[in-house]
């Protein structure tokens, strides 16, 4: 297969070859052939750049999983620009405060989402165009709305944009130490590389059935997206509230014959514990990956007693490089003396190294910082040229390295194994927390003098964040009200486990907040 | 049983809100929009109710108003058992 040139490539190709076949498809709802969402998408390309969208500009995305989000993501590519989508389930002031931040152009969401959040970016004096799909009553919402459009204010026909490879496809906003998230900017090279590895390694096929578990927020929709599009096969995408509720999704898998599943473990986690999974038929199933956390072993164990039969994966990478490394699970029983799954070698034509704190190469064997260089690694970040500097190592010979700061060992045979992180980011469900962004949003209460989140390894759920706060002189504050101003602040999985109110914050002899005696406190 | 509720408000403390003051969790108190019920402590709180309570539960009951406060999940426990 010859190698991808741009995400709108990917798709056209497929439109000729199969116009005819499901391209996506929601289970028990709308679905969209190759030639539809072609078409589909050409037509909000018009209406994009008849509203002022041109190549290089960006346009927000703050939609529900639907076919229409499949079509928007195309559309926003087709004219050139980059796609920048945000969480629909968290605070309208995260997604606002991003949209703003890389000046979007337009935004494309919801009529139900509309209000709250085009006050929420005027309120940081951002006014892009905003077209809001009308899901609550319509079946196919944003053909209507173009439609409509249409009647009022014809667009004008253009031709897709020309996409040279260092073009930004998209921006990922992840969660930032400082308090304020941060954009990781990818060119359509960089996807396109992880791409055509996923192609040269996994070789799905036009029968091949993907599931779209992970939000388009989130870089595992990467390879849902892309590689189902370019082969030819179908996406089944898995809502919201679907995508919780492991008794439900138990047997979408089953009657949507899924037969390439990724996801982060947790979600594999709740299947095999709550999802009841002997009542199906899963022979559909040949590979599943996983990524973005640590799969403990016996919740792997849980999961195989019922899927036996599939091709396991670990991928490993963060957002700013997609899955750089990856795992075939062993089926012969050499695994049983792990306590971890390794993240295996680095995939080609990416280089990896570790290094020590002088970023001179350590011994195999002997810890130190992965550092991944080549084509899958992200440009940077947006407009934090303090954190690029920060992010990127240039060797003597010029070549630009990403550190990941994952410390990890490298093991002959296996390839690396994570040990743990150089700096305070923890993952839950799959998703990167900062705790110093959680400890903002706490300090942000009038009521709150001071703030700190220890995270505490828990059997069951990976990790647990715990916060300690202190109020202010005369103030006090229950756990439902530091829960709730969390509710309404940060997305849900950045919602602590528990709170500790304490008089005043323990603190080291040079005045620093003490996380050791904290942690112990919880631990 | 009658006290369901306060069978429910329990767990909920001892699980989802150790340390807090009983008195602040109420039968009214909104459990999903405040953060104290996210997907996982639901999946907890509904494997809890159907093995104290006796009950099983559809999909279909779990949906979002049912499991809004102390006093639905009481009225969506009693409609199970009756």
């Amino acid at each position: 297969m010859t190698a991808t040139r741009s995400l709108v490539d990917l798709l056209e190709s497929s439109a000729r070859r199969f116009p005819g076949k499901t391209a996506v498809k929601v289970p028990g709802g709308a679905s969209l052939t190759y030639a539809e969402l072609a078409e589909l998408s050409d037509r909000l390309r018009d209406r994009l750049v008849h509203l002022g969208v041109r190549p290089g500009d960006r346009v927000g995305m703050r939609l529900y999983k639907s076919v229409d989000a499949v079509a928007t993501i195309f559309g926003i590519l087709k004219a050139g620009a980059a796609y920048v989508p945000v969480d629909a389930e968290s605070p309208a002031a995260r997604g606002a405060y991003i949209h703003n931040n890389c000046s979007v152009r337009a935004v494309v969401t919801e009529r139900s989402l509309e209000g709250a959040f085009v006050q929420a970016l005027s309120e940081l004096g951002a006014t892009p165009a905003i077209l809001a799909l009308d899901t609550g009553s319509s079946a196919q919402p944003l053909h209507d709305l173009l439609t409509q459009l249409e009647k009022d204010d014809p667009a004008p026909k253009v031709a897709s944009a020309s996409i040279a490879p260092d073009d930004i496809a998209y921006i990922l906003y992840t969660s930032g130490s400082t308090g304020t998230p941060k954009g990781v900017v990818l060119s359509h090279r960089n996807a396109a590389s992880f791409i055509d590895w996923c192609s040269e390694v996994f070789s799905p096929s036009h029968e091949d059935r993907f599931s779209s578990h992970a939000p388009f927020h989130f870089d595992l929709s990467i390879l849902d997206i892309y590689v189902s599009l370019k082969h030819g096969a179908t996406l089944v995408l898995i809502g919201e509230a679907l995508g919780k509720d492991p008794l439900k999704l138990a047997q979408v898998i089953s009657e949507e014959r899924i037969s390439i599943w990724y996801s982060t473990p947790s979600i594999l986690s709740l299947l095999a514990n709550y999802g009841k999974l002997g009542r199906y038929d899963y022979s559909a199933l040949r590979m599943v990956f996983f990524a973005g956390e640590v799969f403990p072993l016996p919740q792997y164990r849980a999961l195989t007693k019922f899927w036996s039969a599939p091709r396991y994966f670990n991928l490993y990478g963060p957002t700013e490089t997609n899955v750089c490394t990856w795992y075939e699970v062993p089926k012969d029983g050499s695994i049983d003396s792990m306590a971890t799954f390794p993240i295996g070698q680095i995939c080609p034509p990416n280089l990896g190294m570790v290094v020590d704190e002088q970023n001179r190469p350590v011994k195999v064997g002997d810890p130190g910082e992965l550092l991944v260089s080549g084509p899958n690694v992200m440009g940077g970040y947006w407009n934090l040229p303090e954190q690029n500097a920060r992010a990127f190592y240039v060797d003597s010979d010029g070549r630009k390295w990403y550190r990941t700061g994952d410390i990890v060992v490298e093991e002959p045979g296996l390839g690396y194994r994570y040990i743990s992180r150089r700096d305070r980011m923890v993952k839950r469900r799959g998703y990167r927390v900062e705790l110093g962004e959680i400890e903002v949003a706490l300090s942000k209460h009038p009521d709150i003098r001071d703030a700190a989140c220890v995270a505490v390894p828990d059997p069951e759920s990976g990790v647990r964040v715990c916060a300690f706060v202190s109020c202010q002189e005369g103030k006090s504050l229950s756990k439902i009200a530091l829960k709730g101003h969390c509710a309404q602040t940060l997305p849900p999985y950045m919602i602590p486990d528990l709170f500790t109110v304490l008089d005043r914050l323990p603190r080291t002899s040079t005045d620093k907040i003490d996380y050791q005696t904290l942690k112990a406190s919880v631990g | 049983m009658d006290n369901i509720r306060e069978t429910v408000r329990r767990y909920i403390l001892d699980n989802f809100l150790p340390g807090e003051d009983p008195a602040n969790l109420t039968d009214q108190t909104e459990l999903k929009e405040s953060g104290i019920l996210d997907s996982l402590s639901t999946l907890k709180l509904v494997t809890f109710l159907e093995e104290t309570f006796k009950v099983e539960f559809e999909a279909n009951d779990l949906d979002a108003g049912n499991l809004s406060t102390v006093e639905s999940i009481e009225r969506l426990v009693r409609s199970k058992r009756s």
